[in-house]
């Protein structure tokens, strides 16, 4: 491993200690198919039992734990490119049902003292945010995942090339970051402080998972993919 | 912009070079920071002050930023004319040397005066009335060509407006600022249902 990939977490460590460094690793376990109940295994046994490459799990790990990580060439080569997918795809799911369906369930809870136009506003607005989310999601899961399994089968079109894949998140996060602003600053005075916090909290944590996800997908799968492109070629 | 340096050489050639360039102007040259230099530039009110560390000694160095933005809100660039440790340096806005060309030194000096101008201010700020009419029509769905004919002002006015909303608001998107002119009462929702 280079330096940079030498972080504290190691496949030798227990899981459980892992996450108490950083419990807000506690969501990636849903999403790459660990269940509770691991005991005091390594994070190496609790990979293999649940059949995910351990060093994509480190990977991963680190990225939402260090700002500003990138991990080195060395691990990068290491990684496997399916179970990247899969976190990317469960992720799907769990921004679009249990994040979304929470921040929701709050939202409406601290715009309950609004008069009835400005919570019909600010529905819509939350709506169109979650459907521009999903648009975005429909492209990667019917365009860019199919693709990669299929340069993972060595059966790659040479119509498409995952450099296309050029992204596009920013609307999203505008959107996301709009929302922000209106909850944090313009709701009318008679809005619970508590309900207005728990709204606050909630987006900040989905914008930072947002883009954790964003950094896997531009800057990790992207290139590992981009290399067995290149592979295949030769 | 102001030169703060005890070296009459080299504040002298700073100004030529400068002079030579265009663009930044120097308004003033202090050798050192005596207390009759301190109202001078309270006074003065630069754009710019460019400061030789030397000027201060050893133990005020390093808060050398702070002393001088209580007395002017003026960026602080470092100019390096002897041998300092980095660390005197990560204070400044921006550091320029002896030996750089004059264009690469002025090009250094705009980016930092761009990149100042882009940050967010920190005083909270209304819109003002002219920029609650352009956001009221933002929020219809007018476009920034519409608005510029409906009030007779040029496409890049309307630009710049729209740029001030969304600093002051926080807000970026059409449907964002929708709901702030909503929740503000500056728009009834019957206009566009």
């Amino acid at each position: 491993m280079t330096k940079k990939d030498n972080t504290i977490f190691s496949a030798g460590m227990k899981l459980a200690d892992m996450l108490d460094i950083n419990p807000g690793l506690l969501s990636l376990l849903l999403r790459v198919g660990i269940s509770f109940g691991f005991g005091d295994e390594t994070v190496e046994e609790v990979c293999l039992r649940s059949g995910l490459n351990v060093n994509t799990f480190l990977l991963i790990c680190n990225v939402y734990t260090f700002d500003g990580y990138r991990p080195g060439a060395a691990l990068m080569h290491k990684a496997e490119p399916g179970d990247i997918v899969k976190y990317l795809h469960k992720s799907h799911d769990y921004y679009l049902h249990m994040a979304d369906e929470s921040l929701l369930t709050a939202l409406e809870k601290a715009v309950e003292p609004c008069d009835e136009k400005r919570k019909w506003m600010i529905r819509k607005f939350f709506k169109d945010y979650r459907e521009e989310l999903a648009k975005h999601f429909e492209y990667e899961e019917k365009v860019v995942f199919p693709y990669v399994e299929s340069v993972l089968g060595h059966k790659a079109s040479p119509d498409y090339n995952i450099l296309q894949y050029e992204e596009n998140h920013s609307n999203v996060e505008e959107k996301l970051s709009d929302l922000k602003s209106i909850v944090m600053k313009y709701l009318p005075r008679e809005c619970s402080d508590h309900d207005i916090f728990q709204v606050l909290f909630m987006i900040y944590a989905l914008e930072d998972d947002l883009r954790k996800h964003t950094f896997i997908e531009d800057d990790i799968l992207v290139p590992i993919v981009n290399r067995l492109e290149e592979n295949e070629k030769e | 912009m102001l030169l703060i340096e005890p070296s009459a050489v080299i504040a002298r050639g700073l100004e030529s070079v400068f002079a030579g360039q265009g663009e930044f102007e120097v308004c003033g040259i202090l050798s050192d920071l005596s207390h009759s230099s301190e109202a001078r530039i309270r006074n003065m009110a630069p754009d710019v002050m460019i400061v030789d560390p030397v000027v201060f000694d050893y133990s005020t160095r390093a808060a050398a930023k702070s002393y001088l933005s209580e007395l002017s809100s003026a960026m602080t660039v470092g100019l390096r004319t002897t041998l300092l440790d980095d660390g005197s340096f990560k204070q400044y806005d921006e550091v320029i040397g002896l030996y750089e060309e004059p264009a690469a030194i002025v090009r250094k000096l705009r980016g930092a005066v761009e990149s100042r101008q882009d940050a967010p201010r920190s005083e909270g700020e209304e819109l003002s009335s002219r920029e609650k009419e352009i956001l009221v029509c933002v929020a219809k769905g007018m476009l920034n060509k519409e608005i510029a004919d409906a009030y007779n002002i040029s496409i890049y006015t309307v630009i710049t407006h729209r740029k001030n909303i969304t600093r002051k608001t926080g807000i970026k998107t059409v449907a964002g600022l929708t709901v702030y002119a909503l929740l503000n009462n500056l728009i009834d929702i019957n206009s566009f249902e």
